[in-house]
C-alpha cells in the first residue's frame, strides 16, 4: 500500500500537515514566520510528517501565459505556484531499516516502514542514513519520528489520515500497482493538455531505493521541491565498503607486524 | 489610519519585490549552498542548473554530537591500534611500552564507549543495541565488536598490573591484538553507510584514512608513555602511520570530487589542515629527536595524538557541511543522471 501525490491538484491548503498532527498527536513544532512564500513548516522532521512545499516561480504552466497583463507594475510578470506535499517516501530498499541497529525500524505487512518507538534508543544513526532527510531526532525525547502512513488507521481498513482529509484527492491511498496505472494515466492527461513539465517521481521499482511506497506527480525537477534528484539506499555501496575497511584492517596489523619484524627484539631488556 | 496603498485603481507607488526565492536560501544560510563560485574561487564542477528549496538542505545532518561522534572516533582508533602495538612490544621485549598501551587501550576504550552511550538519545536502552544482529548495520557489527574487544583489552590491562595468570594475559594481549584493526577501521564504515556526501563518496579512502591515523595516535601514545631506549619502532609506526593517513586524504580529496570540497573549506577543512600540521610535526619531532630525548619524544607523541584527534574532528565536520549544503546532494546527483542519459543515448 502507498500513496500517490498528484502536486498538481495540491491548493496548499494544508488540510494534510493538520490531519496528520491532529491523528498522530505529533507536538507542536515551532511557530515561525520563514518568509518562504506561505510555508512555515519548512520541512519534514520528527514533529512534521507531512509538509507542504510552496514554490513561487515565473514560469508558464501548460497553455497559461505568463506576462498576460493584469494591471501588475511593469516587470512583475507572470508567476505561478507549485504547492506539494511531502511526506516518508517508505522506500523498497530503506536506508533507515537497513542501518538500524537496534531492529526497531521494521517492514510492515502492508510493505510501509514504521519505528517502534519502546525499542528506539536513540542512536540516530538512520537520521543521515535516509537519502531523502526525513527522519529525524525528536529533541527532548530522544527517539525518532516519521510518518507512519498511519499504521493503525490502515490496519482497520481506513485510509491514512492525510489521504482522508486532502479536499481536492492530491493525496492517494491505495494499492501501489493501481496507483502507478492511475499516475501514468495523469501523466498522459497533463502532456496532452501542453504541461510538458509533468512527470513521476519515485515511481519507478528500479530506481536507487527499490521505488518508493509514497510517489509524487510533480511539474518541474524534483530539488526545486527540495526532493533529491538521483536518491540511491546508502547500503548499496555496503559491500564495498566493508570489503575496504577489511583491507585496511588488514594493513593495519599487517604493517605493524612488519614494522616490529624489522625492529626486531629489543636486546637486554630491562 | 489606514496606510495601504492598494486602492479601488490599482496599486500606488512600487511594490515590493516578489521574484521567487528559490535557491536563495533562509537566514543566510542558502548563501553557501544557492550561489556558486563566491569570492572569485574557480567552482568545483562545471556550472549545473542547480536549485534547490529555499536553500534548505535535502539531507538532515548527522544529530550526533561533534565532541561525542568524533571523539568516539578518535579513542576507538587509538584504542585499537595501541593494542596491536601492545602486542608487538610485548612479543619483542619491550614491556614498559607493553604495559603502557595496553593501559591507555582499556582507558580509550571504556572513554569511546561512554562517549557513544553519551549520546545516545536514550542511553539507559543502550543494551537495545544486542537485541540484534545486523551486517547492514554498521553501528550494530561495531557494538559487537565492542562486546567482544572491550573484554580483551581489559583482560590484557588487568592481568597485565596485577601479573595474575600471565598465559591468560598473553591469550587476552593476542585476542585484543586481532580484534584492534577491525575496531579502529570499522567506524569508517559508519561513517560511510550515510547519506552524507562526503562521508559516502569517500568510502573507499576513508578506513584508510582511519587506520592510518590510528596508527600514529597509538604510536604517540606509546612515545608519550614509554623510554626512549623502547620507541624505535613506535618512531616507525608513526611514521607509517601518519604517512598512511595523509596519502588517503589526498586520495580522497582528489577522488571524491565535488564532495571532497567540505574537507579544505570550513571547519572540517581548518581541522584536516590543522591535523596535516600536527602530523608533519610530530612525525619530523620523533624521527629527529624521538631517539635521544625524553621530552622531545613526548612532545611529538602528544602532536601525533591531538593530530589524529584534529583529522577525526575535520571529517566529521565536513561530513555535516556537505549534508547541510543540498549543492552536494543536487550536483552529484545531476551528473550521475546526465551521464547515464549519455550512455543509455549512445
Amino acid at each position: 500500500m502507498g500513496f500517490f501525490t498528484d502536486t498538481s491538484v495540491c491548493i496548499g491548503c494544508k488540510a494534510c500537515e493538520v490531519a496528520c498532527k491532529e491523528w498522530n498527536a505529533v507536538p507542536e513544532d515551532g511557530l515561525e514566520f520563514t518568509g518562504m512564500s506561505y510555508d512555515n513548516t519548512q520541512g519534514l522532521g520528527a514533529d512534521t510528517w507531512r509538509h507542504v512545499a510552496f514554490i513561487e516561480q515565473s514560469k508558464p504552466i501548460g497553455q497559461n501565459e505568463t506576462g498576460v497583463d493584469h494591471g501588475a507594475p511593469p516587470g512583475a510578470g507572470g508567476m505561478r505556484w507549485l504547492m506539494a506535499s511531502d511526506v516518508c517516501k517508505h522506500c523498497t530498499h530503506a536506508a533507515c531499516l537497513d542501518v538500524c541497529p537496534t531492529g526497531s525500524l521494521f517492514r510492515t505487512e502492508f510493505g510501509t516502514v514504521v519505528v517502534q518507538q519502546d525499542i528506539c534508543n536513540g542512536c540516530g544513526y538512520c537520521v543521515p542514513a535516509c537519502p531523502y532527510g526525513v527522519i529525524d531526532q525528536r529533541k527532548g525525547d530522544g527517539r525518532v519520528w516519521k510518518c507512519t502512513l498511519c499504521y493503525d488507521r490502515i490496519g482497520v481498513g481506513q485510509e491514512p489520515a492525510c489521504a482522508k482529509a486532502c479536499p481536492t484527492d492530491s493525496i492517494q491511498f491505495g494499492p501501489l500497482d493501481e496507483l502507478r496505472e492511475r499516475a501514468a494515466l495523469r501523466v498522459d492527461q497533463l502532456h496532452d493538455l501542453g504541461v510538458e513539465d509533468a512527470r513521476l517521481y519515485g515511481h519507478d521499482p528500479d530506481d536507487g531505493v527499490g521505488g518508493d511506497g509514497a510517489f509524487f506527480l510533480l511539474l518541474d525537477e524534483p530539488e526545486v521541491y527540495g526532493l533529491p534528484p538521483d536518491p540511491v539506499v546508502t547500503t548499496r555501496d555496503l559491500p564495498s565498503m566493508w570489503r575496504h575497511a577489511g583491507v585496511a584492517a588488514a594493513t593495519l596489523l599487517g604493517g605493524l607486524a612488519a614494522v616490529f619484524a624489522a625492529h626486531g627484539r629489543k636486546g637486554g631488556a630491562r | 489610519m489606514s496606510s495601504s496603498e492598494v486602492g479601488k485603481e490599482g496599486v500606488r507607488g512600487e511594490r515590493p519585490g516578489r521574484e521567487a526565492q528559490i535557491g536563495k536560501g533562509l537566514r543566510g544560510r542558502g548563501r553557501r549552498g544557492g550561489r556558486r563560485g563566491g569570492r572569485g574561487e574557480k567552482a568545483m564542477v562545471p556550472e549545473a542548473e542547480f536549485t534547490s528549496y529555499y536553500g534548505r538542505p535535502i539531507l538532515k545532518p548527522p544529530v550526533w554530537k561533534s565532541f561525542d561522534v568524533a571523539g568516539y572516533f578518535f579513542l576507538g582508533g587509538l584504542a585499537g591500534a595501541g593494542s596491536v602495538l601492545a602486542a608487538g612490544a610485548q612479543l619483542t621485549g619491550r614491556p614498559a611500552a607493553a604495559r603502557a598501551l595496553k593501559i591507555s587501550s582499556l582507558a580509550a576504550i571504556c572513554g569511546s564507549t561512554a562517549a557513544l552511550v553519551h549520546d545516545l538519545g536514550r542511553p539507559e536502552r543502550f543494551y537495545n543495541m544486542l537485541r540484534v544482529m545486523k551486517p547492514t548495520s554498521p553501528m550494530s557489527v561495531g557494538s559487537w565488536l565492542l562486546a567482544a574487544y572491550g573484554p580483551a583489552a581489559g583482560a590484557a590491562a588487568a592481568l597485565e598490573v596485577t601479573g595474575l595468570f600471565p598465559r591468560l594475559g598473553r591469550a587476552a594481549t593476542a585476542g585484543a591484538a586481532v580484534l584492534g584493526p577491525a575496531v579502529a577501521a570499522y567506524t569508517a564504515v559508519l561513517a560511510a553507510d550515510t547519506a552524507v556526501p562526503a562521508w559516502h563518496e569517500a568510502h573507499r579512502e576513508l578506513p584508510f584514512v582511519f587506520v592510518g591515523s590510528a596508527a600514529a595516535a597509538a604510536a604517540g601514545m606509546a612515545l608519550v608513555a614509554a623510554p626512549v631506549r623502547e620507541n624505535a619502532p613506535m618512531r616507525t609506526a608513526a611514521v607509517l602511520g601518519a604517512g598512511l593517513e595523509l596519502a588517503a586524504a589526498k586520495v580522497l580529496e582528489r577522488r571524491a570530487g565535488p564532495a571532497a570540497e567540505p574537507y579544505k573549506r570550513g571547519r572540517g577543512g581548518a581541522y584536516m589542515r590543522a591535523g596535516e600540521i600536527l602530523s608533519a610535526a610530530g612525525t619530523a619531532g620523533c624521527v629527529l629527536l624521538g631517539g635521544r630525548s625524553r621530552a622531545a619524544a613526548a612532545l611529538s607523541g602528544a602532536a601525533l595524538l591531538a593530530s589524529s584527534a584534529c583529522t577525526r574532528f575535520g571529517v566529521f565536520h565536513a561530513g555535516v557541511q556537505s549534508a547541510e549544503d543540498p549543492k552536494y546532494t543536487v550536483v552529484p546527483q545531476r551528473e550521475r543522471l546526465a551521464g547515464r542519459d549519455a550512455a543509455s543515448a549512445s
